[in-house]
């Protein structure tokens, strides 16, 4: 639909874009990135005829844009410039009908039924029909900015070329404009080339991105071949981290501040663990990076608190997430920033334990009620009683990604060796029990101090972390069998 | 639809002030003359020979005004411009006093020399006064533009001048007439502007929509594909010959271009599909009543026309100004 080849121009002899070739298909959306400067809006002008080229070629739909009469190109192509001021008031309406302008002919230029329908239509796109008589001064910048895309898609052109569309608009707004605006591609097949200042919004909405520096074209892609963490370092200048949208498949970028308060350092030692009938509380100074498996703020995320509460044998809570939620605010905790956990076990009985290795130390936490032990490869649904196994892994130290989800594997594989080793059967089975059907597990680290890039059974950290579940699970079964006997007898 | 409404307020409004022009004054016109032509009454010849040009003439020479300056306030997206503070009014009288100084008549021309010497004036002095502005500040500010325009208008007003000082005693009867009036001109006058003013006014007309689409910035209009230069151009011309009309019949009269698109869009809407030519129809009305009343005042004298349109327009110029000022730093 849009072919771009070998482009340069710019304002007089100065060449703001230099050698830039892409194109876009139909029904596609591009989006433009680039550093403040990077020749954004003069690629825009270039494209959209208003700067003519020094060399290359835009061409749009097989005719080269220059070829094109001022009323035949807008035809083909609407463009939605930054926002300016202006001197005298329009309404909503007034403005948007412009966007007929390149359809009207004749000296009447009488206003047919297609005409008012595009306006109605872009009007009701925008959810701007209720401003139809105002005036736009009074309307905020956001709803300005909506009715100047209406204006856009009331000129009906296959091609649209948008410069920071979201520009003034708050996070809804955004997203609706761009839906809006996306909806147009699907639907009717609308090509959409946009200048985007936030790569994350830009890497959600385009199937492919075009990357600018300094006048010259860098990456063109799909997103995930653009947004990469040293792409954007090397053209933006700034440290960043990618991650996965949480429901798209498209990669999202993090800023990393440069400066931060500076904070003493903490170490976690196990006096910090109050543990007590009411069950076992750690709150850490700082928040520590956490992946858990709990009853609330499960996942992964940044936690100050650390709940692992006993409930009494017969709890039974239809929403046990809700209940929890207010126990934590009941204890002067808050909700947002706590993990919590469920034990029916006595928590008098947890093992808490401190191990040293060379790249730094960690607590472990367990408390085990191994009544409902389970053998997971003979699993099945049955009636759930109350027994289970929560491990905290408290680590003074700094972890990667990876290193949290080899943790996870270590410590979930040194408990069932606990089992195995105290001969823990499933009481279904008859054979030896890996866990119980409620075990919930949770990884935190300070982030700070020494980093820890693999927490593998071969590595250090790993092998403490094997080393150190395994003792505290087995020292928890035994507390739990001495109570029992001790309470039986 | 109350679109209509705004056309027949404005013409009533417009038959009234024909009706007042023609019949106040110094002597009592009895109405019954008009549909009694034939009547050899002095009151008759009045009416005919004197209100009659005098009203259709003032009534031209505003609707040009009027609509030029709503054109040229599009144009520039500058609510103060209009012919008389961009200076194109100054540019006009350069071309007739020019015209009258040294006998010129151009043969195909006739009658028409002088308007078309005060247009061609008008349209040089409007490219003078952007170029000029454009080079100042290439974002030409609306400061910019009538600062422009004022230092050309006082250097054309002592081009006038040093002329006017050079001619002899029949010259001297410019100064009169550049003040602006509209008095004692009769018919040939209304026939030497009618078609300038036809044409001017059809012409801006036909860039109704386009002056919108500008509104909004050439480049925006441009994207709307509005073939911005030719449009311009256009407009400009059309401008000028409307201008230049005036001028050449009623010398230099100033702020109509201002006062009256001004209020047609507080009460109208700024639409130039509405805007020009409900601009053309008051600013007739608004000239025709500032002529009532620059002869009446000071009855038997009479003032210049052009000073009871400044007594309004001034003010109205500060009004705008400022409220404009307001807006940007809102």
């Amino acid at each position: 639909m849009l072919n771009v080849t070998e482009l340069t121009g710019g304002y007089g002899s100065r060449e703001v874009i230099r050698g830039v070739s892409f194109q876009v298909n139909k029904g596609e959306m591009l989006g433009i990135l680039g550093p403040n400067g990077s020749g954004k809006s003069t690629l825009l002008k270039l494209i959209s005829g208003i700067l003519p080229p020094s060399s290359g070629a835009v061409v749009l739909d097989g005719k080269n844009v220059a070829d094109y009469t001022p009323r035949s190109l807008a035809r083909q192509l609407a463009v939605l410039p930054q926002l300016h001021a202006h001197a005298f008031s329009h309404t909503v309406r007034e403005m948007v009908a412009l966007g007929r302008y390149p359809h009207q002919r004749g000296l009447f230029s009488s206003w047919s039924a297609e005409d008012e329908a595009a306006v109605r239509n872009a009007m009701h796109l925008l959810d701007v029909e209720k401003y139809e008589e105002t005036l736009l001064e009074h309307l905020s910048g956001g709803e300005q900015q909506r009715a100047f895309v209406a204006q856009a898609l009331a000129q009906d052109a296959p091609v649209m070329l948008l410069d920071e569309p979201t520009n003034h608009l708050d996070i809804n707004h955004q997203k609706e404009l761009l839906d809006t605006v996306k909806k147009q591609a699907i639907d009717r097949e609308m090509t959409i080339v946009s200048i985007f200042h936030d790569i994350n919004l830009a890497s959600m909405y385009c199937d492919r991105l075009l990357l600018l520096d300094q006048g010259r074209l860098v990456r063109f892609g799909q997103p995930h071949e653009v947004v990469q963490e040293d792409v954007i370092r090397e053209v933006y200048g700034t440290r960043v981290r990618s991650h996965p949208h949480s429901e798209l498949p498209k990669p999202q970028i993090t800023l990393l501040p440069e400066v931060k308060r500076e904070e003493p350092e903490f170490r976690i030692r196990p006096g910090d663990l109050a543990v007590s009938a009411e069950g076992v509380a750690f709150q850490s100074r700082k928040p520590m990076k956490t992946v858990s498996s709990a009853v609330i703020n499960a996942g992964a995320g940044w936690f100050r608190t650390f709940l692992n509460r006993r409930i009494p044998a017969d709890y039974n809570c239809p929403d046990s997430e809700e209940e929890m939620k207010e126990y934590v605010i009941q204890e002067g905790f808050r909700p947002t920033e706590t993990v919590g956990m469920m034990t029916a076990v006595r928590t008098e009985g947890a093992v808490v334990r401190e191990y040293t290795f060379a790249a730094g130390t960690l607590v472990i936490m367990v408390t085990a009620g191994i009544g409902t032990a389970t053998d997971v490869s003979r699993a099945s649904v049955r009636e759930i009683p109350a027994g289970t196994i929560n491990t905290w892994v408290l680590i003074n130290g700094t972890l990667s990604e990876e290193a949290f989800i080899q943790a996870m594997i270590t410590a979930t594989e040194a408990k069932a060796k606990a089992l195995a080793e105290e001969d823990v059967r499933d009481q279904l089975t008859g054979t030896v029990a890996t866990g119980t059907p409620t075990d919930s597990l949770l990884i935190a680290a300070t982030q700070q101090g020494t980093e820890i890039r693999y927490a593998g059974p071969v590595t250090e950290a790993g092998s403490t972390i094997g080393k150190g579940v395994f003792e505290c699970t087995v020292e928890a079964i035994r507390r739990y069998r001495a109570h029992r006997q001790d309470s039986d007898e | 639809m109350n679109k209509i409404g705004a056309y027949t307020a404005a013409c009533l409004l417009l038959a009234a002030a024909v009706f007042l022009g023609v019949t106040v004054g110094t002597v009592d016109v009895p109405l019954r003359i008009l549909w009694n032509p034939g009547a050899d009454d002095p009151a008759a010849a009045i009416l005919w020979d004197i209100r009659m040009p005098r009203v259709v003439l003032a009534g031209l020479v505003g609707a040009s005004l009027a609509i030029a300056g709503a054109a040229f306030q599009g144009l520039l997206k500058n609510p103060l411009a209009d012919p008389y503070t961009l200076g194109v009014s100054s540019g006009a009288s350069v071309g007739a006093v020019i015209t009258l100084f040294f006998g010129l008549s151009v043969p195909v021309l006739g009658l028409f020399t002088l308007p078309v010497m005060s247009m061609i004036g008008a349209l040089l002095t409007m490219l003078a006064v952007l170029g000029f502005a454009r080079m100042a500040d290439r974002a030409m500010k609306m400061e910019t533009v009538i600062l422009t325009g004022i230092i050309f208008s006082s250097f054309l007003g002592s081009i006038i001048s040093l002329i006017v000082a050079l001619s002899g005693e029949e010259l001297r009867q410019i100064i009169g007439w550049l003040l602006g009036s509209v008095s004692m001109r009769g018919w040939p006058y209304v026939w030497m502007a009618l078609p300038f003013v036809a044409a001017g006014a059809f012409l801006l007309w036909l860039n109704r929509r386009e002056l919108n689409a500008m509104l909004f910035g050439e480049e925006r209009a441009r994207h709307l594909g509005v073939d911005v230069q030719r449009r311009k151009f256009l407009i400009l011309v059309g401008g000028s010959l409307l201008t230049g009309a005036a001028v050449a019949v009623s010398g230099t009269i100033g702020f109509v271009g201002l006062v009256v698109p001004h209020i047609t869009r507080i009460v109208w809407g700024a639409d130039h599909r509405h805007v020009l030519p409900l601009s053309f129809i008051n600013g007739a009305t608004l000239l025709i009543l500032c002529d009532l009343v620059s002869r009446t005042i000071i009855s038997p004298s009479e003032l210049p026309v052009g000073v009871i349109t400044a007594l309004i327009g001034a003010p109205v110029f500060a009004y705008i100004f400022i409220r404009q000022r307001q807006r940007r730093t809102a």
